[in-house]
């Protein structure tokens, strides 16, 4: 017997087995696999596969191809939503939390609904939306006069990645507005009083009492965000599914492009990569979720 | 004063029904739309429609493969669900018990999974192995591997709220851990597994990734795919669209409505924890 099951017969390790398991087989193997595979010339169309060593690598990582700018374009949406989706969320959080006491439920009801909807029915709608001359939103715009505002928001290259990044901020504040006001709701009122009788004003209170006390929830959302940022693809897919061009084509999108056109090889060389910066990302993560009292 | 106060409350309430109601349009726009005739809903407009056309319905549930795919995303959706939650539970129980170092490298080992990507192309040859590519029991085993490791990160916390003097009485009761486990422990981890089922479930109900890389047979398309199809097929005609949407996330909506406590609670457990 392995020592951890004899020294510990009330609570066996037998009951983790069946979860490990699954976790291994399809979390774990494909992983590490992909690692190996990363350094051949894996293609779908052809039976041998062959030791190539770095040159999937040296072409995701060469100035010469595109791949460093899909790179450049999924750290651009991470940073970008989450910055725009913590800032909206804090401000509704703050909104929801003081003043107002009445209809505080169903605000909070329908500022979450976007978050529970399916992200590629999200972007579907959202496509109709901003379409250039049929839209409701340009079509608004021109309605109350703010015509100049209307833009080509999905079709403009220089412009669509930002619609996704607006589109997507949209879809996830309600979620990051409940987790921090959650985080306010911990928050002692003995300190606002005390701070109060300081004479800090609200800027000041906000400043030094309600920041700093929200840090563990900022750092929680932030930390999801980028786990969710680096791996968008259905909102990505659904919008413009790259285009124009490849104006917005994100890691994901392009690896199931690599994946359509049987070229493996390269494809699990771009997700190691991915796999790279969520290992770092991973690490943080682990910090901030170690709930045990002894870390 | 009072006069400033009541000010600043009405820009709050003007403030928090603006972004109701941006965060609403599009629902709205789905409900109107749905009901609308083939030419009023060329353009996803806000307009009412003249007559409401409930026929929409009946048309989108004909054509678009509505039924099928509506029960594979219930047997994906619920069957990965119970999976998934009942694992995790079983898992995050002898490890929160039990903290010797092997077991927290192998909890932190487990929730690492939140974070990795999927290689979609080392995982094709996985399910290749197993014959389980184009299966609905593959999409139920990926969904079940995608799901298990919040719902361990969600459960070990919990486990720690219910006394160990319960699994050692039953113990001396001359309980297995099986029994302490089923009968003691578990009743009592509800609340904590409503979360991660609702979680679960609305999760697998929303995905596109894995149906869109591994099942070429529209036969088992759960819904979002389908949706993604026929939208292809009649991106002009926004009543029928909008009416396959408004199926799609009706399910959701109820579970949201009626689940809200247990969401919002799982959803902020990981943030104030102090």
């Amino acid at each position: 017997m392995l020592p951890w099951f004899k020294n510990n017969s009330r609570y066996p390790l037998l009951f983790a087995l069946p979860a490990l398991t699954i976790y291994l087989t399809f979390t774990i193997v494909p992983t590490v696999l992909g690692v190996g595979f990363a350094f051949t010339d894996w293609n779908a169309y052809r039976s041998d596969i062959n030791f190539v060593g770095l040159k999937n690598f040296r072409e995701v990582l060469s100035p010469d191809e595109l791949y460093l700018f899909y790179l450049k374009n999924t750290l651009i949406f991470t940073i970008a939503t989450i910055f725009f989706k913590t800032v909206f969320a804090l401000a509704f959080a703050l909104l929801l939390n003081g003043t107002i006491k009445r209809f505080v439920n169903l605000y909070r009801i329908m500022i979450f609904l976007p978050a529970i909807l399916p992200t590629l029915i999200v972007a579907l709608v959202f496509k109709s939306i901003l379409h250039p001359s049929e839209g409701i939103l340009n079509l608004g715009l021109d309605a109350v006069g703010l015509g100049f505002l209307a833009q080509k928001w999905l079709v403009d290259p220089s412009i669509a990645l930002y619609s996704i990044i607006g589109v997507d901020t949209w879809k996830g504040v309600g979620y990051i507005m409940v987790i921090l006001l959650a985080g306010l709701q911990s928050i002692p009122k003995d300190y606002y009083e005390a701070a109060e009788i300081d004479g800090a004003n609200a800027w000041q209170r906000l400043r030094f009492v309600t920041i700093p006390m929200l840090m563990p929830a900022l750092a929680v959302v932030t930390v999801l965000n980028v786990i969710y940022g680096l791996r968008v693809f259905d909102m990505v897919f659904a919008l413009t599914n790259g285009g124009p061009g490849f104006a917005t084509e994100v890691v994901y999108t392009v690896i199931f492009k690599a994946f359509s056109q049987g070229q493996y090889g390269l494809g699990t060389a771009l997700s190691t990569v991915l796999l790279v910066i969520l290992l770092i990302v991973g690490v943080f993560v682990v910090r901030l979720l170690d709930r045990s009292p002894n870390r | 004063m009072i006069k400033s106060s009541r000010t600043r409350l009405g820009f709050a309430h003007l403030a928090a029904i603006t972004a109701s109601l941006i965060m609403f349009t599009p629902v709205y726009l789905v409900i109107v739309n749905s009901l609308k005739t083939r030419a009023e809903a060329s353009t996803l407009s806000a307009s009412l429609p003249a007559v409401p056309q409930f026929g929409n319905f009946a048309t989108v549930i004909e054509k678009g493969n509505l039924v099928e795919g509506f029960l594979n995303s219930l047997i994906y959706s619920s069957i990965s669900t119970i999976f998934a939650t009942l694992l995790a539970a079983m898992a995050a129980f002898v490890l929160s018990r039990h903290r010797s170092r092997f077991n927290r490298f192998l909890y932190f080992f487990l929730i690492m999974g939140i974070a990795l990507p999927v290689n979609f192309f080392t995982l094709t040859w996985v399910l290749q192995a197993l014959e389980l590519i184009n299966t609905r029991g593959g999409m139920i085993f990926l969904y079940t591997a995608m799901n298990i490791p919040f719902s361990i990160f969600l459960i070990y916390g919990f486990v720690e709220t219910i006394p160990t003097e319960l699994d050692e009485a039953a113990t001396m009761d001359g309980c297995g851990t099986f029994r302490v486990f089923f009968l003691i422990v578990l009743p009592l981890l509800t609340p904590v597994l409503v979360t991660a089922g609702i979680l679960n479930f609305l999760g697998v109900w929303s995905d596109f990734l894995y149906p869109l890389y591994y099942l070429n047979d529209s036969g088992k398309w759960p819904m979002t795919l389908s949706i993604y199809n026929f939208f292809g097929r009649f991106s002009s005609e926004w009543n029928l669209v909008s009416a396959n949407i408004l199926l799609n996330i009706t399910p959701v909506v109820i579970i949201y409505l009626l689940g809200q406590r247990f969401i919002l609670g799982g959803m902020t457990s990981g943030a104030v924890k102090g």
